[in-house]
């Protein structure tokens, strides 16, 4: 099928999926952020909630409120307007302050070695350029931010760590992520953020939704921790 | 103060309300009650709203201490219930006082019941629910020697009538709207799928039922993560059927061929490891008018007076 084309299948009795695309890229993750406001906006009394995702949204709705048939035409609607173009401009752009280096990022130095690079240039490639959320999952807050640059780019590592540091900054093949708490986790490890980006106790949390930007700000250690960083 | 204090906190005692909505963007699950059923009499029996707090306490084993006068009311698993050493029945309330102990014995039929006390009980908030789930750090198990806090007594005792009462079952057979990848799937795979019988496997949990049985090929080639549907059934590569349930994890990229329907996953997650599970098909207009017309049901019931 054609990328900008709008499919739509069944997911349950009160459930519809929304495929906005086949490949994971900065447009498509645009166009699922686009259409999940319009769904949230106009048809809030109708849904339970959405799941954004790279390339689908998972819409899940009252039954009793709106049929299968009404559902579809408005996804269908919002479709087409959902298939011009994206500007850079759409989503929120989130900065998030980053420590680089060995000791914030244990597999800084085996990443650049790999990839025939000095651990000083895959830091400058990582914060060189902006991401964008393409799916957020895996735990609470956990985004998935594509695409780095293909000269740091590193398969998940072999052995997966038991425990990764709330705040760990990880490349997983192009995809890169910060960790919002400690949990065991396979990404290559570059270097820590002090934002808390997911807080069970806080009434607010990191706004980072599927299509959102994300730039990354080189910190010292001793701007890390007066972030409020954990050592 | 209306309340408890946990004396024996049981194999796995949890909060739960209705569950966590709205938030999935964040990532976070549902949570709520595996079995929506129980849950919701063991609340209407107390006398509460739909989707107050309860405690939902899986296999048993949990003792308790009244510590201030409410009423409670047990539904679900058939766990024997005891009051002071006297065995009361599950399905209505009982009214208890401070010193009172309420004790719940290991299930000989269904895994999980629902302990209701009137006024719900208080329960910390996490993003609009007391749903606990632990993979995401929201809340914890029961613990001994907790406090917890409910409301007064209610004003009438009810019981349910015997013919409404649930009955869980060793093999279930559960229904399933086709959906998501169904299409990808080979004709033989979902022969194997809707042909044959599957055993509960020791592995599963509030986020997932995995079953044992013939294995089916999978499609092939990998897909982008995707939200993932309460009762969705994703099939790995090892062709093992998983039904995903209130704890799942919000996106996954495994292909999945149907959905269960929401009232038979109820059923399944009062099934034990060993319980044998069939599936059938049905089409997305049953399974609307089978959820409204159990709602509907649920609703016209008219409650006993107990005694």
């Amino acid at each position: 099928m054609p990328d900008d084309s709008v499919r739509i299948k069944v997911a349950g009795e009160n459930a519809l999926i929304v495929y906005l695309g086949n490949t994971l890229s900065s447009t498509v993750a645009g166009r699922v952020k686009q259409m999940s406001q319009q769904l949230s906006e106009c048809l809030a009394d109708q849904l339970v909630d959405l799941v954004p995702s790279y390339a689908s949204i998972l819409v899940i709705y009252r039954s009793d409120r709106i049929s299968t048939d009404e559902l579809r035409k408005h996804i269908e609607e919002f479709g087409k307007a959902a298939s011009e173009p994206m500007t850079t401009e759409a989503g929120r752009l989130v900065t998030l302050p980053v420590w680089y280096g060995a000791e914030a990022g244990p597999d800084l130095k085996a990443l650049a070695e790999s990839n025939g690079l000095t651990p000083d240039e895959v830091v400058q490639r990582h914060h060189a350029r902006e991401y964008r959320v393409y799916a957020v999952g895996f735990a609470p807050g956990f985004a998935y931010l594509g695409e780095v640059d293909e000269a740091i780019a590193r398969p998940r590592l072999a052995t997966p760590r038991q425990h990764v540091p709330t705040g760990s900054v990880g490349i997983a093949d192009r995809q890169t992520a910060v960790y919002p708490a400690e949990s065991p986790g396979g990404w290559n490890l570059i270097g820590r953020c002090p934002v808390r980006i997911f807080d069970p106790m806080a009434a607010v949390t990191m706004p980072m939704a599927v299509g959102d930007r994300i730039q990354f700000e080189p910190i010292s250690r001793t701007d890390y921790l007066e972030l409020g960083g954990t050592p | 103060m209306s309340g408890f204090r946990v004396l024996e906190p049981g194999v796995f005692s949890l909060f739960q309300d209705a569950g966590r909505l709205g938030y999935h963007a964040l990532g976070l699950t549902t949570g709520g009650p595996m079995d929506g059923e129980a849950f919701y009499w063991a609340n209407r029996l107390a006398g509460n709203a739909e989707g107050a707090t309860t405690l939902e306490v899986a296999q048993g084993g949990l003792r308790l201490e009244c510590t201030g006068a409410t009423s409670v009311a047990v539904a679900g698993a058939a766990m024997s219930l005891k009051i002071n050493g006297q065995t009361k029945a599950l399905w209505r309330s009982h009214r208890m006082t401070a010193g009172d102990v309420v004790e719940l014995g290991h299930a000989a039929v269904g895994l999980r019941a629902y302990v209701a006390a009137s006024g719900g009980f208080e329960a910390p908030v996490y993003f609009g629910s007391t749903a606990v789930v632990r993979r995401e750090g929201l809340g914890t198990l029961l613990h001994a020697g907790q406090e917890i806090v409910c409301g007064a007594p209610a004003d009438s005792d009810w019981a349910l009538p015997m013919e409404k009462i649930p009955r869980y079952e060793a093999a279930v057979t559960l229904r399933v709207v086709a959906s998501y990848q169904a299409s990808e799937f080979s004709v033989e795979a979902l022969g194997v799928f809707y042909g044959s019988t599957f055993q509960v496997s020791p592995r599963s949990d509030r986020m997932g039922y995995r079953l044992e049985g013939n294995a089916m090929a999978t499609p092939t080639g990998g897909r982008l993560s995707e939200g993932i549907a309460y009762g969705a059934v994703q099939v790995p590569p090892d062709g093992q059927p998983i039904v995903l349930l209130n704890d799942r994890q919000t996106i996954g990229g495994y292909p999945k061929l149907g959905t269960v329907l929401s009232l038979d996953c109820w059923k399944l997650a009062q099934c034990v490891p060993g319980a044998t599970v069939c599936f059938e098909v049905i089409s997305l207009e049953s399974a609307q008018v089978l959820v409204e017309e159990a709602k509907r049901a649920r609703d016209a019931t008219v409650l006993k007076r107990g005694t």
